[in-house]
């Protein structure tokens, strides 16, 4: 699975181990194992309902698996404390699909928030920080504005300005592309490459948006029904075979398999095998 | 097949009954635990580096008491008026009008300016709450606190549980001054009783106990109101129709909490 010449030499920052979850009586992760090293962007795909929000959730230790481990930095976060998931989330930033940044404080403030809580600097360093990342956005001057008063690109950058003002080793990026213009999102990519780039970031980033993972990863994670499907880079990725791999790179549907029987059971919402006997 | 839909029929029914069952007793669970861990946070948190902010405390409680000031007063000044006009005409009956004082402080005190301060902070602010909450659930900003390694129940509830149990006390002691006041204003007009010897009677009836009765009476409805509105946000789901269902959800939750809440306080604290 080396894909990569030196990975054998790099510093993992997010081990998961077999990863099993469930949403109710649902199983949704069926076994996840994977890796991802110290300054790489590792792209997790898969279409809806394929885990990989899932999958995000856990890796932030929003959610407790049922069994399996996940890493971050050399540490199993599903057997944490309180206090040390606090101290492990100082040291991870994350830009969410929508945003969310507060509506009831500006721009500028909601960057600050992190600094605000954690450290105990003076605010005029605050402001200064938040500006800085406010430049590296390319959010110039626009800290003083409300969320409400941003367009939908603008919103995100804030987001991810937000996600690395305690400037992170980690970096997550839900669906950052969604819901942009292509002009907008191919700017958010170059803003992943360059943050990777000059700050030696690691950063997940899940996405079902194919042109933009095909630009900005250095290994592909492909999940398919609560499982993994492919790890590997993205020229492996264009070579392999598996015809579900193949469905996804060139946007197929996938072929439902179809039983008359069970057809026929569903639209009469009757059970025929019963009948038959009464 | 008659048959078979009945017997479909009482089984969806018993499900739903256990599936609401559950999910009642799991959002008691819920209150529970977040009004605990408020406390936790308000104790434990400055030593953990967390505390809970004073400023996010005057906020709410400047939303809560203040801003609630001027209907808080106008509807306590009217149920203070009705309550004259009730006592008089009642009372008349037994030639006791000048009784109506004693009925007045009594009433006021325990039972009106409690109930109709929290029914009112209850429709203002804890549906406000409830509002905010499962905004803030649905658009992930919940989540984005707790990666910013930022608790929200010491962020969110907390604040607003604290000045609840602030406010609406402190509102309740204000309903009854203004509820009183505007009482004897009808009742020195009415009977002729001079605003000076009412106010005399007023401190003559009320005991402590009547006091303590009614403001430790809207304490408990405080945190009931809180705990009613941060439950329902957080159990929002389904987008923007989900918060407004949530909301009225808060509000009908509340209020009944509040009135049962009422009776069996009144019941077990005068046996």
């Amino acid at each position: 699975m080396s894909n990569l010449p030196a990975s054998a030499a790099r510093d993992t920052v997010i081990e998961v181990e077999n990863l099993v979850t469930h949403y109710g009586a649902r199983m949704i992760l069926k076994g996840v194992s994977l890796e991802m090293f110290q300054g790489e962007i590792l792209v997790v795909m898969g279409g809806s309902g394929s885990g990989k929000s899932t999958l995000m959730r856990h890796l932030l230790g929003l959610e407790r698996p049922t069994s399996g481990c996940i890493r971050l930095l050399g540490r199993d976060i599903t057997r944490m404390s309180h206090g040390e998931l606090v101290d492990m989330r100082k040291r991870i930033g994350v830009a969410f699909q929508t945003g969310a940044l507060f509506s009831s404080m500006t721009v500028a403030e909601n960057i600050m928030l992190p600094l605000f809580e954690h450290t105990d600097l003076d605010t005029k360093t605050m402001e200064i920080m938040a500006r800085i990342k406010l430049e590296v956005v390319n959010l110039p001057g626009f800290g003083h504005l409300m969320p409400a008063e941003l367009s939908g690109g603008m919103v995100k950058r804030a987001a991810f300005a937000r996600a690395i003002i305690m400037d992170p080793q980690i970096l997550f990026c839900d669906e950052p592309s969604a819901g942009l213009d292509p002009v907008v999102s191919a700017a958010l990519d170059e803003l992943i490459l360059r943050l990777r780039d000059a700050m030696s970031m690691s950063i997940v980033v899940v996405t079902h948006e194919l042109e933009s993972a095909f630009k900005i990863a250095d290994r592909i994670a492909v999940l398919d029904e609560g499982q993994l499907l492919f790890l590997g880079s993205v020229d492996a990725l264009r070579r392999e075979s598996n015809p579900r791999i193949q469905n996804l790179l060139n946007r197929r549907a996938d072929e439902a398999t179809v039983d008359a029987d069970e057809y026929l059971q569903r639209l009469t919402g009757e059970d025929l095998n019963n009948r038959a006997a009464r | 097949m008659a048959v078979k839909q009945t017997r479909g029929s009482v089984f969806d029914t018993a499900e739903n009954i256990g599936r609401n069952t559950v999910r009642g007793v799991e959002e008691f669970g819920l209150a529970g635990v977040l009004v605990v861990q408020s406390f936790y946070w308000l104790v434990a948190g400055p030593r953990q580096r967390q505390p809970v902010r004073l400023s996010a405390v005057f906020a709410e409680a400047r939303e809560i008491g203040i801003n609630a000031l001027l209907i808080v007063g106008v509807l306590a000044a009217t149920i203070g008026v009705m309550l004259a006009i009730q006592g008089i005409f009642t009372l008349r009956i037994f030639g006791a009008e000048s009784r109506v004082v004693f009925g007045l402080a009594k009433s006021m005190t325990r039972e009106f300016a409690p109930l109709i301060t929290g029914i009112l902070v209850a429709g203002r602010s804890g549906s406000a709450l409830a509002a905010r909450i499962g905004t803030m659930k649905i658009n992930q900003e919940l989540d984005a606190l707790s990666v910013m390694g930022i608790n929200p129940v010491r962020y969110l509830v907390a604040p607003a549980l604290i000045a609840m149990i602030i406010m609406v006390p402190a509102l309740t002691f204000f309903s009854e001054l203004v509820g009183l006041l505007a009482a004897g204003v009808y009742v020195n007009l009415e009977l002729d009783i001079g605003l000076r010897a009412y106010w005399s009677q007023v401190l003559d009836s009320v005991t402590i106990d009547d006091l303590a009765h009614g403001l430790g009476k809207s304490a408990i409805f405080a945190v009931l109101i809180a705990i009613v509105g941060v439950v329902n946000g957080a159990s929002v789901t389904g987008g923007a129709e989900g918060v407004g269902r949530a909301t009225t959800r808060s509000v009908v939750h509340a209020i009944s909490a509040i009135i049962i809440t009422d009776m069996l306080f009144a019941f077990v604290v005068t046996r």
